[in-house]
């Protein structure tokens, strides 16, 4: 029997000229969960987007039960039971559970435009159940978390595909992205519940998720599909070579290029208090990495905040070269020759719609000014500069930042910083987040680079392998506090479970 | 690795988060979370009572009660429409064109000293469909022509100024309609009739926006206008709805300001539409939409009239008053807008 659901023959794409698919073909049987995998830029999301009815292919055919189909719109693809699980989340936080599930797809539940609540709740509540959630259908959207916003957004996936007459295919572009690992284990567990009625589509550029939750998986680089795998004949290894196109080494953290610091004190932390933290104390060296790790909500991102004059402090000290500082916004922290990177990198990080050189000398204007004025020239050749020092891949200075890859931006979110030579301390928020192993090995490598030459680093670790591994030292947060405090010197870290234990 | 490295941590967090789910926190959590009812509004309102109630006992007496009903009916219409466009993001600026316009209308199609028309309810019925009609000139402005909302409506307001001095014509028409000026001097009750129509158009207002698709997606819209439209919502068509429930609203108003007035008169909408947006604003209902409601509106008219009602009584100044009313709009709103300070929000 032949029970392939959803398939893409030969599907090529260009933009403006460049190739971002090419001769693509895969098949997504019934019931299956399929993994696309690739570094970011490896056509994977051009794929989705052919997949889910944002763009059409150039060339090739996608087909539907056999039947080839053209989605005209993501609506359109929804309404023929292909339903796309936004990265960026596409519920309103204003409107009830159930209004978001069945929104725009009301059906008997709203009759002469006027609603039946409780058939609309008792509907809602099924398909939540389906997917194992215990959300309420009556709650407002906001009041949830990230990570349980997302599983209402599977239910309405899973809602607006089973409207169709076939079963859904549910497209999942990267759900794992900005999840705990916690929300990860989940999200897993919902998938296979989805298995039992849909076919998935699961999109992911980490390799150990890929082999974890899929049964069967397509490579993709450089615009092809360049492998297909069965995840339980294939490890982390030939994976990683298949998506790269060259073997793992030992310096994905650059852990040989880690050197004691100098041992002097730049910035020493004292019993600092405020909303969201308290007793914080740390000091952090010139030339040290400093990584803080804890689960969500344990006070670190809002300490980091705080440290940047972006959050308010109750009390406490911060002293900075010996001389106490008080910062009362982000501006004072800068002069004083603080660099700041924000988890968001899309809404706080950088100007997307602004170019790669205004991006870069944000923060930092008087670098490129000759007196009063702005020097295009200065700002131009200083631009060049660290585009090439950091290997940034961008077509010219004056390229919209946003047309970059991930690594890219964050590698000239990172030279924001770095233009001015009176840069002290260097705070990152998951500054790898979200990011391809290839970038993220480069900010690694960049980060180790900016430690030799002095500079204190304070790192909100993506994971706990980057905490442990790149850090001099590491701190534990829970509840806003620290909960506990590690050496680890290269060949001497600590086991994972003992900082994990301080964490929770 | 791999497998192993999600399981860990999967234990832990299962211990850590410990979720609220289908059962839901304590009960002060629940009831401020409810956006429904405005609870800040209506305590503010209590509170504004209290004092005046303190400051003057002429304040809480019947005869006052019945000047607050008759002070606030015709701003509370205009809210219950006014709050349907802002819930969108949009605004709705020509009340006071269309009330003056409709006034007009309303008085000459009655019983009245210059023309010899007596439609009676018709009149009432057609002085709404013209305020219907300048709201759809407005929301089909916005919606087709892409206009934004805040300079259409500038226009549709001097055009309904326009209307009603064309139709003065240099002399007011006095209404000797008895059934619609008992509207105003009747009561039911002990509250004026006004009152009653007023209270019937709120609670029509608040089952449209629970009930009905359009009143939910006035949500919709307001909160992700993107959003509604990859839903394959047709949010033009709901937007230019709300300008004419609003324009409908302002119609209903401008006849009830002519029963109050007794006469057409341009100057009939004159002040209605401060009232109906600092009502609307301080009620807790946001001007970039998506938040707050027609109760909310309610509560924001009745506490603007309370001030103005309790500021004559105990004797302020009529020279500062309106100076008052004015602070007390950036105070609320301040204080609306307090949880939602931020270092880092950006502000226009």
């Amino acid at each position: 029997m032949n029970d392939i659901a959803f398939s893409v023959r030969g599907a090529s794409k260009t933009f403006g000229g460049v190739q971002a698919l090419e001769d693509v073909s895969i098949d997504v049987r019934r019931r299956e969960v399929i993994g696309l995998i690739g570094e970011n830029g490896a056509g994977k999301s051009t794929l989705l987007k052919i997949l889910s009815g944002i763009h059409q292919p150039d060339f090739g055919t996608v087909l539907l039960h056999g039947e080839p189909v053209k989605f005209r719109s993501v609506a359109h693809a929804m309404r023929m039971g292909v339903a796309m699980v936004f990265q960026e989340q596409s519920l309103l936080p204003n409107i009830s559970v159930a209004e978001n599930i069945y929104l725009g797809n009301e059906g008997t539940a709203v009759k002469h435009g006027f609603y039946r609540w409780p058939l609309l709740r008792r509907r809602a509540a099924e398909k939540l159940d389906a997917i194992g959630s215990q959300v309420s259908p009556r709650t407002r959207t906001e009041q949830l978390s990230f990570a349980k916003r997302q599983m209402v957004e599977v239910a309405k996936a899973l809602a607006t595909g089973e409207s169709s007459h076939h079963e859904p295919v549910i497209l999942l572009d990267e759900p794992t992205s900005v999840l705990e690992a916690a929300e990860i284990k989940r999200l897993f567990d919902v998938i296979r519940e989805l298995k039992k009625r849909a076919s998935v589509v699961f999109v992911s550029h980490r390799m150990e998720e890929v082999l974890t939750i899929c049964d069967r998986a397509y490579v993709m680089r450089d615009g092809r599909c360049v492998a297909e795998c069965d995840p339980a004949s294939v490890d982390v290894n030939e994976l990683y070579r298949l998506m790269v196109g060259r073997d793992l080494t030992d310096g994905y953290f650059a852990e040989d290029q880690q050197i004691p610091h100098t041992g002097e004190v730049r910035l020493q932390v004292s019993q600092l208090t405020g909303p969201g933290f308290a007793d914080i104390s740390f000091d952090l060296h010139a030339g040290e990495v400093l990584a803080v790790v804890g689960v969500q909500d344990s006070g670190r991102e809002t300490l980091a905040r705080a440290l940047v004059g972006a959050a308010s402090v109750t009390s406490g000290s911060v002293t900075l070269d010996g001389r106490v500082v008080r910062f009362r916004s982000p501006a004072d922290a800068v002069r004083a020759g603080f660099g700041y990177i924000p988890g968001e990198r899309k809404t706080d990080g950088a100007l997307m719609g602004l170019t790669v050189e205004e991006n870069l000398t944000l923060a930092h204007p008087e670098q490129v000014m000759r007196g009063p004025v702005l020097s295009r020239s200065l700002e131009q050749q200083k631009v060049a500069d660290w585009v090439d020092k950091l290997k940034i891949k961008t077509p010219s200075g004056s390229t919209p930042l946003g047309s970059l890859s991930g690594g890219n931006q964050q590698k000239v979110v990172l030279a924001k910083w770095l233009v001015d030579p009176g840069l002290k301390v260097l705070i990152l928020d998951t500054p790898t987040r979200g990011l391809d192993v290839g970038a993220k090995a480069d900010v690694y490598a960049l980060v180790r680079q900016l430690a030799r030459a002095g500079i204190a680093v304070l790192l909100l670790a993506d994971s706990l392998e980057e905490g442990i591994a790149m850090s001099h030292r590491i701190v534990t947060m829970r509840d806003g506090r620290i909960s506990a405090e590690f050496e680890c010197a290269p060949g001497a870290r600590p086991e994972r479970t003992a900082v994990l234990e301080r964490m929770v | 690795m791999a497998p192993d490295l999600l399981s860990q941590e999967h234990e832990v967090g299962n211990a850590a988060g410990a979720s609220e789910d289908r059962s839901r926190g304590g009960l002060w959590a629940r009831v401020s979370r409810i956006e429904r009812v405005p609870i800040p509004a209506l305590a503010a309102l209590a509170l504004i009572v209290i004092v005046f109630g303190l400051a003057n006992s002429t304040f809480l007496t019947l005869a006052n009660m019945q000047a607050l009903a008759d002070q606030s009916a015709i701003p509370v219409v205009l809210a219950v429409g006014m709050t349907f466009v802002i819930l969108m993001g949009s605004i709705d600026l020509s009340v006071e064109g269309v009330v003056a316009a409709t006034s007009m209308v309303s008085a000459l199609l009655v019983i009245n000293d210059r023309t010899h028309h007596h439609l009676g309810l018709w009149a009432v019925l057609i002085s709404v469909a013209v305020g219907a009609g300048i709201g759809a000139v407005a929301g089909l402005s916005v919606t087709r022509l892409r206009i934004p909302s805040f300079l259409v409506t500038i226009g549709t307001w001097q055009i309904g100024i326009g209307i009603a001095q064309v139709l003065f014509g240099g002399q007011p028409p006095v209404v000797r309609d008895r059934e619609l000026l008992s509207w105003a001097l009747k009561t039911w009750l002990g509250m004026p009739r006004l009152a009653f129509v007023a209270l019937a158009v709120v609670l029509l207002g608040l089952w449209v926006q629970h009930m009905t698709r359009f009143g939910r997606y006035a949500y919709v819209i307001g909160g992700g206008e993107d959003i509604a439209r990859l839903s394959g919502i047709k949010v033009a068509r709901f937007r230019t709805l709300a300008f004419i429930v609003a324009g409908a609203c302002s119609g209903l108003a401008g006849v009830m300001a002519t029963s109050r007035s007794g006469q057409g008169a341009v100057a009939n909408g004159n002040g209605y539409l401060f009232l109906t947006i600092a009502g609307v604003v301080i009620g807790g209902t946001l001007l970039t939409g998506g938040r707050g409601g027609v109760l909310h509106s309610v509560v924001g008219v009745l506490i603007m009239v309370s001030i103005t009602n309790g500021m004559i009584l105990v004797g302020i100044s009529p020279y500062v008053q309106q100076s008052v009313q004015g602070a007390i709009v950036v105070l609320a709103v301040t204080a609306t807008l307090w949880r939602l300070r931020e270092r880092l929000r950006v502000v226009k």
